[in-house]
């Protein structure tokens, strides 16, 4: 068999930070430390899962001595990231194909690849053994807006799926999803699209397409689950008076009555203004008051406010007096 | 290029899956999955007259548990722990999302 075409070669000793004579051992011993390091789900580091999958790949190929035999023969004298084209009789060696399409290793990536193949032959799909084998399954992160959480929304996913050609090869194909998200997302939701992953091979099944939503900072509202967080400016004056103000919310502005004596950090609950939940119900809208002053006063309010402090008997600090009479 | 429109399916407390699913969906083999029941790591949803069930965000539970063990080899009690472990980290997280909601001030974008 003769496959031309050229893949992006990857330098899975590098990735594991070993050299090419290293032993089992060894290698094993790289896995754990950078596997603690990248995995996914317990790792904060930046592009922690494309690291991860990198090292998994390179482990998964490297842990097994035939696929390793098989990388090896591919040669040492690439660059990471190079195009670059398996030796003559690679193929015919270490990939049973039965199919009849030629189209090389154009678009083939090189972890499908070593994935594809057993390591104690074939790979059922390339024309081994025919046990079923399962799709591969794909996270997807996927942020949206406050505005499409309350509302419902439909997200475009572009994957890059592979499926086995002809020739029994993993390409890489484009797929292209629009996922109806029905209304009541919350902050770490998760949702799956069944059989829409990876092609099961040999009566397996397609794999699924899981998605965590993430909600994207707004401008003016924060969100805890299904709650959400206004803050609330008043004057000095609206707050020891007491007003009526406009708040706005997901619906649009509504008036709020603030009671006279209204302090700092104090939460008004507008029930009902908050995320949709998913099936039932609402979550609330909070408003935190914040206390806003003047920080330019005109000549009139200095005057004004400088008539309060000469006649006013209050003190903010009042408390501090009572700790110090008792110590 | 097709594009395909599909509806997603929310894991929430609303669906409930059975030990042979969950063990599907994640990888799992049923028996690990029952080992980490008896551990606590999964709780049963016991709703009167239901077989062996579990809600829908034991799923993303499995799923993490079935990654942990393909890529760390681990038992499962090591399995449960970590799981444990990572559960209250998630608690964590999202206790602190619910402090910076209430008590910070929104950032100008």
């Amino acid at each position: 068999m003769q496959l031309a075409g050229k893949m992006k070669y990857k330098d899975y000793y590098q990735i594991l930070g070993v050299d090419r004579n290293a032993g089992a051992d060894e290698i094993k011993k790289a896995y754990r430390k950078l596997a603690h390091k990248f995995h996914p789900d317990i790792s904060k580091e930046k592009n922690a899962k494309e690291k991860f999958q990198e090292v998994g790949a390179a482990y998964e190929t490297l842990k097994n001595t035939e696929k390793r035999a098989a990388y090896d023969q591919l040669g040492s004298g690439h660059q990471a990231g190079q195009d670059f084209e398996p030796p003559p009789g690679w193929a015919s060696q270490f990939v049973h194909h039965g199919g009849s399409g030629q189209s090389g290793f154009d678009n083939i990536d090189l972890s499908d690849l070593f994935a594809s193949l057993s390591g104690g032959g074939r790979r059922g799909g390339m024309g081994g053994g025919k046990f079923p084998i399962p799709g591969q399954d794909f996270e997807v992160a996927a942020q949206i807006t406050l505005e499409q959480a309350a509302c419902g929304t439909e997200l475009d996913i572009n994957l890059s799926v592979p499926e086995y050609d002809g020739s029994g090869l993993p390409r890489r194909v484009p797929r292209v999803f629009k996922a109806r998200i029905s209304k009541g997302a919350s902050e770490g939701q998760r949702l799956r699209l069944a059989g829409k992953g990876g092609k099961g091979l040999n009566g397996g099944r397609d794999g699924d397409l899981w998605l965590t939503i993430s909600i994207a900072p707004h401008a003016l509202f924060r969100a805890d689950g299904h709650d959400l967080y206004v803050d609330l400016p008043l004057a000095p004056w609206e707050a020891v008076l007491g007003t009526t103000v406009e708040v706005p919310t997901l619906n649009g502005a509504v008036r709020l009555k603030i009671p006279a004596g209204s302090t700092a950090g104090q939460k008004m609950r507008l029930a009902g203004r908050g995320l949709p939940k998913p099936h039932d119900g609402q979550g609330n809208l909070y408003a935190v008051i914040q206390i806003s002053v003047p920080t330019v006063p005109t000549d009139r309010e200095r005057e004004l406010l400088g008539q309060l402090a000469a006649e006013s008997k209050f003190d903010p600090r009042r408390h501090f007096n009572r700790e110090k009479s008792v110590a | 290029m097709k594009i395909e429109i599909t509806d997603a399916v929310w894991l929430d407390d609303r669906l409930r899956y059975t030990l042979a699913e969950l063990a599907d969906l994640s990888g799992l083999a049923e028996s690990d999955v029952a080992q980490l029941v008896d551990y606590g790591a999964f709780v049963i949803d016991e709703r009167a007259g239901m077989d062996v069930s579990f809600c829908g965000a034991s799923v993303d539970l499995a799923r993490v548990a079935g990654r942990l063990r393909r890529d760390f080899d681990l038992d499962a009690g090591g399995l449960a722990l970590m799981l444990s472990l990572l559960q209250r980290i998630r608690e964590l997280e999202a206790q602190l999302r619910a402090v910076h909601a209430r008590v910070l001030p929104t950032l100008p974008l």
